[in-house]
């Protein structure tokens, strides 16, 4: 239970995707201009991450490893999977539910090619990753737990950017500054804050 | 790698995509929405030139609005009246006959290559943003037209381009005042104004008269002379450049006549 919870928080906070490691950085940047868009974006990232890290599990443990093909043919095999998975998700959603896909509906196909998809899943699922020095078994569970937390992190710091990127609009930012400029420099003081949650519980 | 390896490895990711591949065609079927007839036919009419002026994201998204009623027919700005009562119609919709003055764009500087003072000959890439930054434009006037034609690269009808002088020219009849020519100057020379407007002020600069005289032979140099010649109080020098207040102007153009520079242009007489 310890180690869960530590697995997540390392995945969540220590480790965040966005601002420690820097993947995913065109979906941060691209939708992060209005704080309603984020909400649905990581409303599908969540949602998708998830699903994605769960099903690439099961290729990996019944396929790719006991095939022993999965050290060279993991990455087309998961983008294959999570491509698939994705127009799949999109179709039932737009059939079952219009609200949702109205909500999060043009942000799944968005999702598809988002690296930080393909990073949470490879990471989760395929051993010999470099994962904060934690002892990991790399079972479903610690797979789903990790991938929520690489989730939520990605959550938490985009719409908070997004917030922050709201406010930026309306101060006087010197004309060339403006947009794009001022947004690398907001993430790079936000990225030197996240590094103050380093040793926290000691990872 | 044994061929045994090669094998697994085409046979899992085959697999997988076989597998795949089939779900996903079974789930077209199975999971089909009917799509809405109005949005294609609304696209169809609309140009397709996705200039964004409506504030959709391209004509599909503008498509998409007007058809679930969220956007009017008359969205489309580049369309214009023709293209809002063909929609109206479309939809069924009560379409007055009421054609309102369009806005067209205009460019707001006169000084031409050969009027203007130079400070240094420009040999970058022909972008006016990046010659601006380049120790404040080539140009001594801080104001004028930098001639490299960002407006025209911008422009999503190709209604703009440079004429002689090094001027851009803007034929209004291709121009749908999208405005995409207004956001790519980065002096702010182009404006949208009413098309039935004949008298405008070709200059920008709000430097002191005797300085836009040493730099340019077209510029404001505030005289006030367009204010004394004025009958309906239309004209004032506001920040050492005139102004005209279109809401009384009448295009009678009796200032266009006292004007020394000929920076105020009636620009009816070359339509």
């Amino acid at each position: 239970m310890e180690r869960l919870f530590l697995i997540f928080l390392a995945a969540f906070l220590i480790n965040n995707i966005l601002l420690i490691r820097f993947i995913a950085l065109c979906s941060f940047f691209g939708v992060s201009n209005q704080y309603e868009t984020t909400i649905g974006m990581s409303m599908a990232v969540i949602f998708v991450m998830t699903m994605a890290s769960a099903v690439c599990w099961g290729v990996w443990r019944f396929l790719l490893d006991p095939l022993g093909v999965g050290d060279f043919l993991y990455i087309p095999a998961f983008i294959l999977v999570i491509a698939a998975l994705v127009q799949f998700v999109e179709m039932v959603i737009k059939k079952v539910s219009p609200t949702l896909f109205k909500a999060m509906g043009i942000y799944l196909p968005l999702i598809t090619t988002n690296c930080a998809v393909l990073a949470a899943a490879t990471e989760s699922v395929k051993p010999g990753f470099w994962k904060l020095g934690l002892e990991y078994n790399y079972t479903l569970g610690e797979s789903i737990i990790y991938t929520v937390g690489v989730a939520l992190g990605y959550s938490v710091v985009i719409i908070m950017f997004a917030a922050m990127r709201e406010r930026i609009t309306i101060a006087p930012v010197p004309r060339s500054m403006r947009g794009f400029p001022i947004a690398f420099i907001a993430a790079g003081l936000s990225s030197l804050a996240f590094l103050g949650f380093k040793g926290l519980f000691g990872i | 790698m044994d061929t045994n390896t090669i094998i697994k490895a085409s046979l899992a990711l085959g697999g997988i995509g076989f597998l795949m591949g089939g779900i996903l065609a079974v789930a077209s079927k199975v999971f089909y929405v009917e799509v809405d007839a109005k949005v294609q036919l609304i696209r169809e009419l609309l140009p397709g030139i996705n200039c964004g002026a409506c504030g959709y994201p391209g004509c599909e998204g503008a498509a998409e609005g007007i058809a679930e009623g969220r956007a009017s027919n008359t969205a489309c700005v580049a369309g214009g009246a023709d293209l809002a009562k063909q929609i109206g119609a479309l939809l069924r919709m009560e379409v007055s006959d009421a054609v309102g003055v369009a806005n067209k764009a205009l460019l707001r500087c006169g000084g031409g290559s050969s009027q203007v003072a130079h400070r240094y000959v420009y040999d970058g890439q022909p972008d006016c943003q990046m010659a601006e930054q380049l120790a404040g434009g080539p140009l001594l006037c801080s104001y004028g037209c930098l001639g490299l034609g960002s407006c025209v690269s911008a422009c999503p009808f190709v209604a703009i381009v440079i004429g002689e002088d090094g001027l851009p020219k803007i034929d209004w009849n291709d121009c749908r005042s999208c405005g995409a020519c207004v956001t790519a100057c980065p002096r702010g020379i182009i404006a949208l104004v009413l098309e039935n407007k004949e008298v405008h002020v070709l200059c920008r600069s709000h430097d002191l008269g005797k300085e836009v005289r040493a730099v340019c032979k077209k510029g404001c140099i505030a005289c006030k002379a367009c204010e004394k010649a004025c009958e309906f109080d239309a004209i004032h020098v506001i920040d050492n450049l005139a102004v005209i207040d279109y809401q009384k102007c009448t295009s009678c153009k009796k200032c266009v006549e006292k004007c020394p520079t000929s920076c105020l242009v009636d620009i009816g007489a070359d339509k």
